[in-house]
């Protein structure tokens, strides 16, 4: 524990500045992983343990798409269409078979998908830990802001991660096929009898929502270490940030993600060892206190 | 009188296994056998404490490995301080991790469903944490290094693998029939009412939180016994006793067994161990192989393999009175 160090952080600009955009990068990818872990949640009742590894795909269709193409375009829609594709099959093969059944059964199955893909990653690209380099566009000195360091890529991840939050909460709230979703969520045999395909929705959402995860992998290739198992970690964050956002909102998945990502880049200062632990203390104060999370059980 | 004679049934039950185990164990005493059974004592008894909560009481919890951890970490350190001898030592673990799920399980048990099931996991790994981090107590990542003393008691010697497969298996045959106790007393008919129907069972009158809270302390401290037969079994206490993993294990244990019968768990333990070691025997990829039988298991029979079978037993004797 080092809590003078995080006082004297604290105390200087621009360590401020370093230590907020460290946060907010931890905090966007980890609301992308999030949000579509909590729209999952929240129209189809299934808890995604397995999207982490939904993530860990993303990074290693990127990593492959870059190799190939050297374009950082290709290599972030192969991650975010390859695993939304990836998804889609898992629903109509998997998960499908399991909406309406206990938590426990969907913990099972879910396990079993992420020991085999776990594997199968190994198997593809080996277990040994990989990073896609910085393409070629962001390889610049990083800017300093206020005397604070922020790479050039942290600023293209805000803008394609704040981008994509807006794209969702209008796409839920204005559109023809966001209102049936959220429609769907509440009452599905009522939309089914409407003429509404629900199968296609739900298979729709999943999609959408795998396609999330694979973004945020593809994104966080550049960034950090690209191994089997990267899925595990971030699952459980997203976790977190789903439980103290509440379970199905999309809003309150920012606000908690963005509170995950601060508390993570300043913990690492003040006390690395015990970062997790805060983390987990926060979400147990909110379960115990408004078990339903900071903005309740509503779809965005 | 009926249930004296279940009480007895048990028993000799218990005692029976208990007599097959000692003949493997002693007779052909092959260390592969010597070292299932151990495992499968400590593992059976961390999913018989787990199902208390989940099949009889209907509590999902994620976080039963604290216990677990609490319990081998404090037998652990007693013993390296020196001093105790090992049934005092395994009394004091036991305390504390029943201690511990009072704590826990006084915040938890109001909350029902998912939200008790992810809070016992968040206070799991703040406690995974708080281990991590206190590195001078319980040595950080690295775990409890230097051994876990083992001083002999009452000619029972547990540095000898054969003396600790008999004694897990023994540890485990007690509890077993104390838990079967337990489950077919007033209290537990009270738990299953609670899991079943809880509005009725408190216009009855009964306090669901007392209830609950009983049956999280109980399964918390004979997660702690396992615990202490862990810290035996590996000499050590690792962080990842506590890691969510371990919690997530006992799971897969009871779901493949079956939570709709007292033995289920048990038949998921020994399943679970045994393919895992087949698979580790013929492959490196185990995850792929594990994952697929997993699979097939779970979605082909829909439930717990004992489950499935006594439901197709069932079905089968109706259709012939029919």
């Amino acid at each position: 524990m080092d809590l003078g160090e995080l006082a004297a952080c604290m105390g200087s600009l621009p360590c401020v500045i370093t230590q907020v955009s460290a946060g907010l990068t931890i905090g966007l990818l980890l609301f992308l992983v999030a949000s579509g872990l909590t729209l999952i949640f929240g129209v189809l009742g299934l808890v995604n343990f397995a999207h982490g590894t939904l993530y860990m795909l993303g990074a290693y269709f990127a990593l492959s798409a870059y190799e190939l193409t050297e374009s950082f375009l290709v290599a972030t829609l192969a991650g975010t269409l390859g695993v939304a594709v990836f998804g889609l099959l898992m629903e109509r093969t998997l998960f499908r078979r399991i909406y309406g059944a206990d938590v426990l059964m969907q913990l099972l199955v879910c396990y079993a998908v992420i020991l085999i893909m776990d594997d199968v990653v190994k198997i593809v690209w080996g277990g040994d830990f990989l990073k896609m380099d910085m393409p070629e566009t962001f390889r610049r000195p990083p800017l300093l802001i206020g005397g604070g360091i922020v790479p050039l890529f942290y600023l293209v991840l805000f803008g394609i991660t704040l981008a994509v939050a807006l794209l969702l909460a209008l796409g839920m709230s204005r559109t023809r096929f966001g209102r049936t979703v959220r429609a769907a969520a509440v009452n599905p045999a009522m939309v089914a009898s409407l003429g509404v395909n629900t199968s296609f929705v739900f298979a729709a959402v999943f999609a959408v929502g795998s396609g999330l995860a694979g973004l945020a992998g593809a994104l966080s290739a550049p960034i950090r270490s690209v191994v089997p198992g990267a899925g595990v970690s971030i699952l459980i964050e997203s976790f977190i940030v789903t439980v103290i956002g509440g379970m199905g909102s999309i809003g309150g998945a920012l606000a908690a993600a963005l509170l995950i990502g601060l508390t993570r880049s300043f913990g690492s200062i003040g006390f690395p060892l015990f970062t997790e632990g805060l983390m987990f203390l926060m979400m147990a104060a909110i379960l115990l206190v408004k078990p339903s999370g900071l903005a309740g059980k509503h779809l965005a | 009188m009926r249930r004296l004679s279940g009480w007895r049934g048990d028993v000799l039950a218990a005692l029976g296994a208990l007599l097959v185990a000692a003949v493997l164990v002693l007779g052909l005493g092959s260390n592969g056998l010597v070292d299932f059974i151990i495992r499968f004592g400590i593992f059976g008894l961390l999913v018989l404490s787990l199902n208390l909560l989940i099949g009889t009481a209907g509590l999902v919890s994620f976080g039963h490995a604290a216990f677990f951890g609490s319990g081998a970490y404090a037998f652990g350190l007693l013993m390296q301080s020196g001093g105790w001898s090992v049934p005092a030592a395994i009394l004091a673990a036991l305390l504390w991790s029943a201690l511990l799920a009072l704590a826990i399980g006084a915040l938890c048990v109001r909350l029902s469903e998912i939200y008790f099931a992810f809070l016992t996991l968040a206070f799991q790994m703040l406690i995974h944490s708080m281990v991590i981090s206190w590195v001078s107590l319980t040595g950080g990542d690295q775990g409890l290094m230097g051994g876990v003393p083992k001083p002999p008691f009452l000619g029972i010697e547990l540095a000898r693998p054969t003396h600790l497969a008999l004694f897990a298996a023994a540890c485990l045959a007690v509890s077993a029939v104390l838990l079967r106790q337990v489950i077919r007393s007033p209290f537990g008919v009270a738990l299953r009412m609670l899991r079943d129907n809880p509005q009725r069972a408190a216009f009855l009158g009964l306090s669901v939180f007392r209830y609950r809270l009983g049956a999280f302390v109980i399964a918390g401290t004979f997660a702690g016994l396992s615990g202490v037969l862990m810290s035996l079994y590996v000499s050590g206490a690792f962080p990842t006793f506590l890691y969510w993993t371990t919690s997530g294990e006992a799971l897969f244990m009871i779901m493949l067994g079956g939570i709709g019968t007292f033995l289920g768990p048990l038949l998921g333990a020994a399943t679970f161990l045994f393919i895992s070691d087949r698979i580790t025997a013929f492959t490196e990829h185990h995850g792929l192989f594990f994952g697929a039988v997993l699979l097939l298991l779970v979605l082909g029979l829909r439930k717990g393999m004992l489950d499935w079978a006594v439901e197709a037993w069932r079905s089968r004797r109706e259709r012939h009175k029919a």
